[in-house]
């Protein structure tokens, strides 16, 4: 096995941030801690910055030396397009973090290094190039946001979230390596690239591959919280600290999908025929039943919950036709556009919501009334969030993900699949709509007692950031699919 | 040249930034030159369009968009968009026109005025657009600010109202969105005109059928097409003057212009086994809205139904699929733009002065009281029920023409049953319309409204009004200038037929 640090030079850029900002923790005076927010953010920026050139070329390390060429860590191009999605993410959440971390007593050093080491695992999950890689990466994902969830001390709900979230991510990881080890007992190898070659298996030894491909696939569903593996996620959502929250609907989301790609789209390509027609009926069963929640919900974060558990569906609705190229199209880019689009998308909303939560101290969507004419930024922001999270004009982000899922859905011949997206996105327009023009309306008497408020700089500075992102994919959506030509098309 | 395509798009886009940077007072004004000059745009258009080709498209701007899924920024006019966008052109700069006189409560000019300008990007880019997910996105595009439009401007039921609206007119487009991608994985290209050369080829009969369902089923919301109607007499009701001439002049035929230019040509197995029940509908839409006319006692509500009835003649003629019955529908969408614009207006002209649209309250009487305003009236409601030498006549008799001798293969029993249908239809029609001019403009003065002083026709209404009477009964007079434009495109569409 040959290894090139360089490779994997990101990744252990910020597995070491990690480790310097626990020692700065350590060596800091109390009142000068916080900073080493700042010294995640830097470390995130470098990190993006470093990630750029992987779009073209990809990044590879610990490659074998035996047998058809293959690494342990392999970043395709489309790859470098999610771990440049998380990086911005984890980023955006450390922005939002500043005021929290300060007003909830969180201790800086440990929330640092916790969500350092997630980005860490993100990154490796996404880059996967063998199974027990990806099971290392998913752990390591998971478990340091398990402590961030319960960071938030004294709180009852917190600590029910982070069990919950706990007792899932545990679940999850174990049905992985559960099912990559029957996957290996059928195949006798972990590398992906060999387990895409569609040699015969004994035909005694089928259904120990069938099995274990199922359990593989269902450890991502708790990790993405596709229906019937989601419900963890409204209370762990309601009870983490808010970035927190931001962070498991975005970064580690996204990790999970990152997952399921690299090991559906790279690995088990022939063995689609067990998980394809799955993966159908849970995206059909995640939109429906996280959009007809959602439109209960009266508080903000549980409906973006919910309503981050209908996108869910959109994502993994373009699985239905499994990995290969059908009529030019790669059914498995779609979901690469559509997680960029969510991405910005939900960052831009949570990131409002966090805001808003300072001011009011609750989460009621009832409080967002209005919400234009106080804060004029955080409105606009969310207005336009929700519009492209609805799938219309202008925010076109959410508009061209949602023709991307329709086509790969289409192209592949499931009309079942498309109509009921087609339903879903009608029912999920009502409440986004709904909650955006109450963000409009104008109060009908000007109360005094909420003036224009200036929001803190790093929660303006992560509101900009996100719907800049946002934004520019509107208006140049061209780069969502850009994915598409980053996508290496699975072996025939 | 072809930069005139583009300024299309461009001008009111511009209105629409200069308007929201502007002053306040200053933005209708804006608003109306970007609406002038887009009229003068299309005017040019209409100046250097070549007839000889009006079959295919011209003027044509073809930008790579999303290269990478071969998606293009592709625009032209041919002879069946051309009417199209001119009537979209006059009737925004017309509502502007009228926006200068009076704003409906609760004011906020500028937004208004901005919305209108985004609402002509979306039709525009509709009936320009040579692809399908330009299609898309442009048709898209007109749902929020109408559904704003009618939100804020609206009467007492305007949330429930702009709601059904949206949620209604959502899910026709979606459903829509999976039948055209689906014509265009078979196509093999998002190009509206390779989807319409190709033609329907390599697909089954099913799929045919699924695929013309689903496109025009969608669009068909949108028309509206009895049963899918019941989100258009609320919307009409509580829109503002504005909303009302645009959602019923303009929006509604992005809907049959989509089913002509698109759901027709790329599946037309599928269009030939679904036409009989197409002119079904249409038919039940027709007789069904001349019922509902009846029995309405609001004018606004009135006019709404009568829409349903107008868009079932025009849906009458595209279900024959004969070049004859095709014809007649373009030329009842932009009759029925034209006269049902006008009596939008008109209707708010009556709405600004008596407060309400109630024929109780209103009338009778009005033609003593406000006579030229009563003149309009009765001119806009016998062009409405189809009366010769005026554009709706046409459109009625064309269809049912079409009718007479559907394509072949398609039940011919069936269409001459809808001829005697809609033809019973458009008799109650004339019915409804002048027993609304008798309860509301014959008779003596109300006792209610005799101390009243109400004002007369204003020079700014007359501006807007005339326009669209000249248009009528030109189109009335001389049909021949919108059919010569729209025959060779038509022949096309319909594969040569």
């Amino acid at each position: 096995m040959t290894v090139q640090l360089s490779g994997v030079a990101v990744p252990l850029l910020l597995a070491g941030t990690a480790v310097v900002v626990l020692l700065l923790d350590a060596f800091l005076p109390a009142r000068a801690k916080p900073a080493v927010l700042w010294v995640g953010v830097v470390a995130l920026g470098a990190a993006f910055a470093g990630t750029l050139p992987a779009l073209r070329s990809g990044a590879q390390a610990f490659c074998r030396t035996t047998g058809p060429p293959a690494c342990a860590y392999d970043l395709a191009p489309y790859g470098a397009m999610l771990h440049l999605v998380m990086i911005a993410g984890a980023a955006v959440v450390l922005l939002l973090s500043v005021r929290a971390v300060g007003e909830q007593h969180l201790p800086p050093g440990e929330y640092v290094f916790l969500l350092l080491c997630s980005v860490t695992g993100a990154l490796v999950l996404a880059a996967a190039g063998e199974l027990a890689t990806l099971v290392v990466g998913l752990e390591t994902v998971s478990l340091p946001v398990f402590g961030l969830v319960a960071l938030r001390r004294g709180g009852g709900l917190g600590s029910e979230a982070a069990l919950k979230f706990f007792l899932v991510s545990v679940a999850s990881t174990a049905l992985l390596l559960f099912g990559a080890s029957w996957v290996y007992a059928a195949r006798g190898s972990l590398w992906l690239v060999d387990l895409a070659k569609d040699v015969g298996v004994r035909p005694e030894l089928q259904p120990v591959l069938v099995v274990g491909v199922v359990l593989a696939v269902v450890g991502f569903g708790f990790k993405v919280a596709a229906v019937p593996f989601h419900a963890w996620v409204p209370d762990t959502y309601a009870g983490a600290p808010l970035p927190v929250t931001a962070y498991l609907a975005v970064v580690s989301k996204v990790a999970g999908f990152a997952g399921l790609l690299v090991l559906v789209g790279r690995g088990l390509v022939p063995y689609a025929h067990s998980w394809a027609p799955a993966l159908g009926v849970i995206a059909a069963l995640t939109m429906t039943v996280g959009n007809v929640v959602a439109l209960r919900q009266r508080d903000a974060v549980r409906l973006l919950a919910w309503s981050s558990i209908g996108q869910a569906g959109y994502v993994i609705a373009p699985f239905v036709r499994g990995g290969r190229p059908i009529a030019g199209v790669d059914p498995l880019a779609a979901p690469v556009s559509y997680l960029v689009a969510y991405a910005a998308m939900t960052m831009t909303a949570f990131a409002v919501v966090v805001a808003m939560t300072r001011e009011h101290g609750s989460t009621s969507i009832a409080d967002y009334h209005g919400l234009l004419w106080r804060q004029p930024l955080a409105g606009a922001a969310l207005v336009f969030a929700l519009v492209a999270l609805a799938g219309l004009p202008p925010g076109l982000v959410g508009l061209f993900a949602k023709v991307a899922a329709f086509r790969a859905v289409v192209y592949g011949g499931a009309g079942w699949l498309a109509t009921v997206m087609a339903v879903n996105v009608v029912v999920a327009l009502y409440y986004y709509v709904s909650w955006a023009v109450l963000v409009v309306q104008r109060p009908e008497v000007e109360p005094a007692r909420r003036p224009v408020t200036t929001l803190p700089p790093p929660v303006g500075a992560a509101i900009l950031v996100s719907v800049a992102a946002a934004v520019l994919l509107s208006a140049l959506p061209q780069l969502l699919f850009a994915a598409r030509d980053l996508f290496p098309v699975a072996a025939p | 040249m072809s930069a005139l395509t583009g300024l299309l798009l461009l001008l009111p886009a511009a209105g629409a930034v200069v308007g929201c940077l502007a002053p306040r007072t200053a933005a209708v004004r804006v608003g109306l030159l970007a609406a002038l000059l887009t009229v003068l745009d299309a005017a040019v258009m209409l100046a250097v369009f070549g007839y000889g080709a009006s079959g295919v498209p011209q003027l044509e701007l073809d930008w790579p968009w999303v290269p990478s899924i071969g998606l293009r920024f592709h625009l032209g006019v041919d002879g069946i968009s051309l009417p199209l966008v001119v009537l979209t052109t006059v009737l925004v700069a017309l509502c502007i026109v009228a926006l200068r006189r009076y704003v409906p409560d609760p004011g906020h000019e500028r937004a208004l005025v901005v919305l209108v300008l985004v609402l002509e990007i979306g039709m525009l880019g509709t009936f320009l657009a040579l692809d399908v997910i330009v299609f898309f996105v442009s048709f898209e595009t007109v749902l929020l600010p109408m559904y704003a439009v009618v939100a804020i401007w609206g009467g007492p039921g305007r949330r429930a109202a702009a709601n059904k609206f949206l949620l209604y007119t959502q899910l026709g487009s979606v459903v829509m969105l999976v039948g055209l991608l689906a014509a265009a994985s078979y196509a093999g290209s998002f190009s509206i005109q390779q989807i319409v050369d190709h033609s329907g080829h390599g697909m089954s009969h099913t799929v045919q059928v699924l695929v013309f369902l689903a496109i025009a089923g969608g669009l068909a919301v949108k028309v509206p097409m009895w049963p899918l109607h019941s989100w258009l007499p609320d919307a009409h009701t509580e829109a503002p003057t504005v909303g009302s001439v645009l959602l019923a002049g303009v929006l509604l035929k992005m809907g049959t212009y989509g089913i002509v230019r698109i759901a027709l040509p790329a599946a037309p197995e599928g269009a030939h086994a679904l036409a009989p029940f197409l002119g079904a509908y249409a038919v039940v839409g027709i007789v069904y809205a001349a019922l509902a006319c009846l029995a309405q006692r609001d004018l606004k509500r009135l006019i709404a139904f009568s829409s349903v009835g107008h868009m079932g003649f025009v849906l009458l003629g595209i279900a024959t699929l004969t070049p004859v019955g095709v014809n007649a529908a373009l030329f009842g969408n932009i009759a029925h733009g034209v006269i049902t614009g006008l009596l939008f207006f008109l209707a708010g002209a009556v709405k600004e002065r008596y407060g309400t649209t109630d024929f109780a309250v209103l009338g009778p009487g009005m033609r003593a009281k406000i006579p030229h305003l009563a003149g309009f009236l009765a001119v806009a409601s016998i062009a409405s029920l189809g009366l010769p030498g005026f554009a709706g006549f046409w459109a009625e008799l064309l269809a049912l023409l079409g009718a007479w001798r559907p394509a072949d293969g398609l039940p011919r029993t069936a269409y001459l049953v809808y001829l005697a249908v809609a033809g019973v239809g458009s008799v109650l029609t004339a019915a409804y319309f002048l027993a609304m001019l008798h309860r509301v403009a014959h008779g003596e003065v109300a006792a209610r409204w005799r101390a009243v002083a109400l004002p007369g026709v204003s020079a700014v209404e007359l501006a807007t009004w005339l326009p669209l009477v000249a248009a009528m009964v030109l189109a009335g007079v001389w049909p021949r200038t919108l059919l010569g434009l729209t025959e060779a495109a038509v022949q096309r569409l319909l594969g040569g037929g």
